[in-house]
């Protein structure tokens, strides 16, 4: 008799009146109850009992949820009853709802009868169960059809231009929305990834024995592919140290003519370039490409890496230092008294940003003295210290 | 305006000439010879005081022969360069007026002094127009001095009590001892 609650009789989304009884009482368990004579209305959610005309009025009524009930069985009346009254017995699953306000809160039984003192005027056992059955309460809430009734756009005016450049817009911020939504879920499963390469490549750190060279490296190139830092890089240097030796090698074997053809340097964006366009597949990431131009020194290849003082770096040929750089540029800038960095870039086939480099250093090596005018900047040999007064 | 018929050094058509060097030797040569061109400029022209708000207008500092103006800051870093060696001196606070000292103040105080020691005007009253405009020292190399560049020279004179400034009355003097 727990179960049953205080409610209103009012119906709640999607439940229906499926029939409706008089003169009921309920029996808690075996106990009779005060509610007696009573009115029983059987919905498709819930059992409700009020006191007469209490339910027609929307006065507060007991109710019990079909979710509690476990199965219904009929009592058979005894075979010396010569009344009508039939009873039900309702078999109630347990349950823990012990703060809602209750007709009665405590109960021994795991059941309750409905007493039907004039018998049924309607099949209540055959409902009930069918009721049960089909589990109303379960059914979710249809989503709502849509009203489809075509809009009448008003298209007069300047404000009907504007309203549909608004809807216009409105329909654009919404596709950009969901293809941010998508992105940050991209952006959280990465971060998952991110998490599983690290576990992966400790591992890897710590079997290091177990694991071949080829294989680590391998590993590395899909993380690498995925734009993931590979801790192994930096830590397990050991294991990388001969892949970038091999790299730096392939470098220099390739670089060699083409860097010695363009004046001796070359930047580490075009390095990057021409190596992977001669690679064609298994493309060099430009930190191993970083990496292997850091070692080529001290394998005593003949390019080396050189960073410039505005962190431009470049490989240039091992022969080359940068006083031969600023002497070679200054002979350059005598041939035509002045030059510009474009000028020298173009004359030696060289990028501008590389050749204005070359013209700092020879401009720090008092090799030349710049003009800077609303034509640009300029460069001409440095009559300031090589012309006597 | 001073229109003179100075010759130019040959920095002056040299176009870095007008772009501050960045690399320290370039510049100090740089420096030296635009210190040793405003001097030399403001001497011909009896040049007293520059304008830095007005260097476009001087043709030291303006060459429309090649287009090239030198930037009033380096003007303005050159002169203080100039300030260290006793060669200038700014009148205002935000360093945009200079008095410009082709022959520093103690040269002038010297050149003035032996002037007058050499005339035997010793003990006598001189005006500062007679000092400067007069027809008696028409062909000292101070004739014409400004008045202000006068003053302070006669100052430093003062300090050595060589002589005494007299700047009371509007008829202002100087009394050599």
């Amino acid at each position: 008799m727990n179960r049953f609650k205080y409610a209103s009789p009012l119906l709640i989304d999607n439940e229906n009146t499926l029939l409706c009884e008089n003169n009921v009482r309920l029996y808690d368990g075996e106990v009779k109850t005060n509610f007696e004579g009573g009115e029983l209305i059987i919905t498709t959610h819930r059992i409700l009992w009020g006191r007469p005309g209490a339910i027609a009025r929307g006065e507060t009524c007991l109710a019990l949820m079909h979710e509690l009930i476990v199965y219904i069985e009929e009592e058979t009346p005894s075979a010396f009853s010569f009344k009508r009254s039939r009873k039900i017995l309702i078999h109630l699953s347990e349950h823990n709802d012990n703060d809602a306000s209750k007709p009665i809160s405590y109960s021994m039984y795991n059941f309750v009868k409905l007493s039907f003192r004039d018998g049924y005027s309607n099949n209540v056992l055959g409902t009930l169960s069918q009721c049960l059955q089909v589990r109303y309460w379960e059914a979710k809430l249809l989503p709502q059809i849509q009203d489809n009734a075509p809009q009448i756009k008003l298209r007069t005016g300047i404000i009907g231009i504007e309203r549909s450049l608004q809807e216009k817009q409105k329909a654009a911020d919404e596709n950009l929305n969901t293809a941010f939504q998508d992105l940050s879920k991209l952006m959280s499963m990465a971060k998952d990834m991110v998490k599983l390469a690290n576990a992966i490549s400790t591992k890897i750190k710590d079997k290091q024995g177990d694991i071949t060279e080829d294989e680590t490296i391998r590993f590395k190139s899909y993380l690498m592919s995925l734009g993931i830092d590979d801790p192994v890089t930096r830590d397990g240097y050991k294991s990388s140290n001969q892949y970038y030796k091999g790299v730096a090698k392939e470098l220099s074997d390739f670089l060699y003519k083409y860097i010695e053809d363009m004046g001796g340097m070359m930047t580490l964006t075009d390095v990057y370039c021409r190596i992977n366009r001669a690679r064609g597949l298994e493309l060099l990431s430009p930190e191993d490409i970083l990496s292997a131009c850091k070692l080529m020194e001290s394998l005593q290849l003949p390019l080396k890496l050189f960073e410039f003082s505005s962190g431009v770096k470049v490989l240039q040929l091992s022969s080359l230092d940068s006083e031969s750089i600023a002497n070679a540029t200054s002979l350059l800038i005598e041939d035509d008294g002045s030059i510009s960095a474009e000028e020298l870039g173009k004359k030696l086939g060289i990028s501008i940003t590389l050749a204005k480099e070359r013209l700092l250093t020879a401009e720090k090596y008092g090799k030349c003295c710049r003009d800077d005018s609303i034509e640009g900047l300029r460069f001409y040999s440095n009559l300031f210290l090589t012309k006597e007064e | 305006m001073v229109e003179t018929n100075i010759e130019w050094p040959w920095q002056y058509n040299f176009p870095p000439f007008f772009t501050l060097q960045l690399n320290p030797e370039t510049r100090a040569k740089q420096f030296q010879a635009w210190k040793n061109l405003i001097l030399d400029y403001c001497k011909k022209g009896k040049l007293y005081i520059i304008d830095v708000r007005e260097s476009s207008h001087i043709a030291l500092f303006n060459n429309s022969n090649i287009n090239r103006k030198l930037d009033q800051s380096v003007i303005i870093s050159i002169l203080s360069e100039l300030q260290r060696t006793g060669h200038a001196a700014p009148v205002d606070k935000s360093k945009q007026r200079w008095e410009i000292y082709w022959h520093t103040l103690d040269e002038w105080a010297n050149m003035i002094y032996d002037c007058i020691s050499s005339r035997g005007l010793q003990n006598s009253v001189l005006t500062l127009y007679e000092l400067s405009q007069g027809e008696d020292v028409q062909n000292e190399e101070f004739y014409g001095i400004q008045h202000e560049v006068l003053v302070k020279a006669l100052q430093i004179l003062e300090k050595d009590r060589k002589c005494e400034l007299i700047l009371s009355d509007s008829d202002e003097g100087v009394k050599f001892f």
